[in-house]
């Protein structure tokens, strides 16, 4: 107060302030987030400098110094990737040693494929014909796709699957794994919240064994082991056995993904749908289980997604899938030094379809998730 | 007159607890049935093939050498010891991919959620390329694509710390302790238990007198201080092995073969970017009124990061955490593909192609991975159980 007292009481204005930092427009942006403060000024001239000493050899390996037509290792001249390899090889990264004539076949499994998910994508589809394209594409098409790939039916040459290969095999593996998979996943999730304790633990017992080891040691097994538990003179396919192995392991994986959707109803629904008269099947199909899969639908797609991705290791067991061409495919001396060029292929083929079926994911995590995110 | 009406019991076939009995007894009945007929198949089988049963196999001698191995291994050793290198083997590589992984994928989780655009770009990048490709494909793009394409011993790139990478793996330098050494070690486990003293005496003092001692310096003053002292007054009792050219190849040092490159390599890569989207969800799952009220209560930035939002963020990491650890545990069997021995490779592959006894071999692995399995989780879940949330 006193001091306050004993001043002039003559107004003198403070001088102005300068203005303050551009916010907006490319110089506001780059001040924001590029240049806030020192340390932060050091890391992106740091990250730069490394964007800069890694990006553009890449695209001049990969794309400026590249070849991309020809049909020999003539046609490479070793500056950059040797594309022509890919090219002169892409039937065999796709079909393996299917028969040239019999490519139809696949093709045509190929386009029901697409022509049964593609609309999954896109609302504007009506959500019946959706539906109805979905339930198509885990009942009757797998059926079709057998009888059109290994054909031997309807004057259809017989394709033995050590012919399969590539691309093909690898949609093989993983989308029978995944049409397999969810169901069982789901029976022995339901099995592991029973009341029953004999089925609890034997879904529980069978849950946490594959769980705890490697899918290799399970391919393994089902390579060596399973022709010794099977009576004389039953044999199964190669395939079949990966098929076997592949789809048991993950059925546990996605059991845990299911069973942490039936943990995330409230009870209410359980005791609303029994207050209703509901016996424990309709109550679980009707009520519980959907809602139970609609929650979980993110976990259930990063398991298939989890699924496409370790199809590769059938290679192990001697199955060809598209690491595995690629791998028979690179040694072949007629062609110099194009491994990186192969290895490319392979993951860029994985990257698309995971890639997409991630985004799929987080889109629809997006839709379901409303309303309590900051 | 009407009687009233008993209370109904239900049919036999109508009553819950009788269906409960029937159904789990045919569950039983099947699954026993099942395994019996395996039981079965498998001994018939395993007679017409000749092949022999029990672990008395542990104990022939194995014949066939390995690439690698932590203890020394020959081929006059038994199968039981094959089984002992593979684990270490598995172990080592395991261990050495936890670690890595985990430094990287913090790195990676902090960074995506960095005020920098270019950091954060980067990192979103390096997580969407790496964990959309499987992991088999990383290690052969290392192995066969890379580092088997390198130039022989005589054309070794020189690192410097006198470290050589050519195709037959990456040499590195290794201290040997010479006698005198374990008065080091001895030092350094005291201090280090010391420090810990210390650091719970002056916590317990601040928390009853609020009187503040500069624990963490100290400590870290002692931890490193001490040590090297000794280490200076015992006449630097450590002599450091280099690796040199002689002839066509390296001598001394330890050589990294390729394959554990490759291998570690990968399943660091792979798995740092499934940890960095892990620690990313964990930072962005503590709600920023947390952040407020510790700005509001005066905390700086640092403070605030390591005592308000890192111990929540750690509930939630940790879970994830523990099952990504175990992927990476078992994808290390991958090095069956481009054999590095593991337990796998060593033990299901070339121990049980000898010896054809497939039952047990598949067994004793398949026992190791889930006991690995259980060890990790049962460490993690600890760890989970003393930062989880006390509810009180």
């Amino acid at each position: 107060m006193s001091s306050r007292d004993s001043e002039s009481q003559v107004f003198t204005p403070r001088p102005a302030l300068p203005p303050p930092p551009r916010t907006v427009g490319l110089a506001g942006w780059a001040r924001q987030n590029l240049f806030s403060s020192i340390p932060n000024t050091l890391l992106t001239l740091l990250s730069a400098y490394l964007v800069w000493v890694l990006v553009p050899p890449v695209i001049d390996w990969a794309i400026l110094s590249a070849n991309f037509f020809g049909d020999s290792n003539d046609a490479c001249t070793g500056e950059g990737a040797c594309w022509v390899f890919i090219g002169q090889r892409l039937n065999f990264f796709i079909y393996g040693f299917y028969p040239d004539p019999e490519r139809w076949r696949v093709n045509t499994v190929f386009i029901l494929l697409a022509l049964a998910l593609v609309p999954q994508f896109f609302p504007m589809v009506p959500a019946k014909v959706r539906t109805w394209l979905g339930v198509f594409a885990l009942t009757l098409y797998p059926v079709l796709a057998a009888v059109l790939l290994m054909g031997g039916l309807f004057g259809l040459p017989f394709i033995e699957t050590s012919k399969w290969g590539g691309l093909m095999l690898t949609l093989v593996l993983s989308y029978v794994g995944i049409v397999v998979s969810l169901p069982v996943g789901t029976l022995l999730a339901l099995g592991r919240r029973s009341g029953m304790p004999i089925i609890r633990t034997i879904c529980v017992l069978f849950i946490e064994l594959w769980r705890g080891v490697p899918l290799i040691s399970v391919l393994f097994m089902a390579s060596v082991m399973l022709p010794l538990f099977l009576p004389d003179g039953v044999n199964f396919d190669k395939l079949l056995r990966a098929l076997i192995g592949i789809s048991m392991f993950w059925s546990a994986y996605m059991a845990e993904v299911v069973r942490g959707g039936l943990q995330g109803i409230p009870k209410g629904q359980y005791e609303a749908a029994a207050a209703l008269g509901l016996g424990y099947w309709k109550a679980t199909l009707l009520v519980t289980l959907p809602q139970a899969l609609k929650l979980v639908i993110p976990g259930i797609v990063n398991t298939f997604i989890a699924l496409f991705k370790d199809t590769t290791l059938v290679l192990i067991i001697g199955l060809f899938d598209i690491l595995g061409a690629v791998q028979s495919a690179i040694v072949d001396p007629a062609w110099g030094h194009v491994a990186i060029e192969g290895y490319v292929f392979a993951a860029l083929c994985f990257w698309v379809f995971c890639f997409g079926m991630s985004q799929y994911s987080q889109g629809l995590e997006r839709k379901l998730h409303t309303g309590h995110k900051r | 007159m009407a009687e009233p009406a008993a209370p109904r019991t239900p049919a036999p076939w109508n009553n819950p607890r009788i269906r409960a009995l029937v159904f789990q007894g045919l569950a039983l009945v099947l699954v026993l049935w099942f395994f019996w007929t395996i039981f079965q198949n498998t001994l018939t089988n395993m007679e017409s093939r000749g092949i022999t049963t029990g672990f008395g196999f542990l104990d022939n001698t194995a014949g066939f050498g390995i690439l690698f191995s932590l203890i020394p291994y020959d081929e006059a050793d038994t199968y039981g010891r094959t089984f002992i290198v593979g684990i270490l083997n598995t172990l080592l590589v395991s261990g050495l991919g936890i670690v890595f992984a985990t430094v990287i994928g913090f790195v990676l989780g902090v960074a995506r959620l960095s005020n920098n655009w270019l950091i954060a770009k980067i990192a979103l990048v390096y997580i969407e390329i790496t964990r959309n490709i499987p992991p088999l494909l990383m290690i052969f793009f290392w192995y066969f694509a890379v580092l088997r394409t390198l130039p022989s011993p005589r054309g070794s790139l020189e690192f410097p710390g006198a470290m050589f990478l050519n195709n037959r793996g990456l040499y590195i330098p290794w201290p040997h302790p010479e006698p005198g050494f374990w008065v080091v070690g001895v030092t350094l486990i005291a201090v280090l238990v010391g420090a810990a003293l210390l650091l719970r005496w002056s916590k317990k003092r601040q928390d009853e007198t609020g009187v503040r001692f500069p624990a963490w310096p100290v400590s870290v003053l002692l931890v490193i201080g001490l040590p090297t002292l000794v280490f200076l007054l015992m006449g630097s009792p450590v002599t450091l092995d280099r690796p040199e050219l002689k002839g066509f190849n390296f001598r001394g040092g330890v050589q990294l073969i390729p394959e554990l490159i490759s291998l570690w390599l990968a399943l660091t890569i792979y798995t740092a970017a499934f940890i960095g989207e892990i620690v990313r969800s964990g930072i962005e799952s503590v709600s920023h009124g947390q952040t407020e009220a510790s700005q509001a209560l005066g905390l700086s930035r640092g403070k605030t990061l390591r005592l308000i939002i890192i111990p929540q963020a750690m509930r939630v990491i940790i879970p994830p955490l523990t099952s990504e650890y175990l992927n990476l545990t078992k994808n290390s069997s991958l090095a069956t593909a481009i054999g590095y021995p593991d337990l796998v490779a060593v033990f299901m592959g070339t121990t049980l192609n000898q010896t054809g006894q497939a039952v047990e071999i598949v067994a004793m692995t398949m026992a190791v991975y889930l006991s690995i399995s259980l060890i990790i989780s049962l460490l993690m879940n600890l760890y989970n159980r003393a930062v989880a949330l006390k509810e009180r």
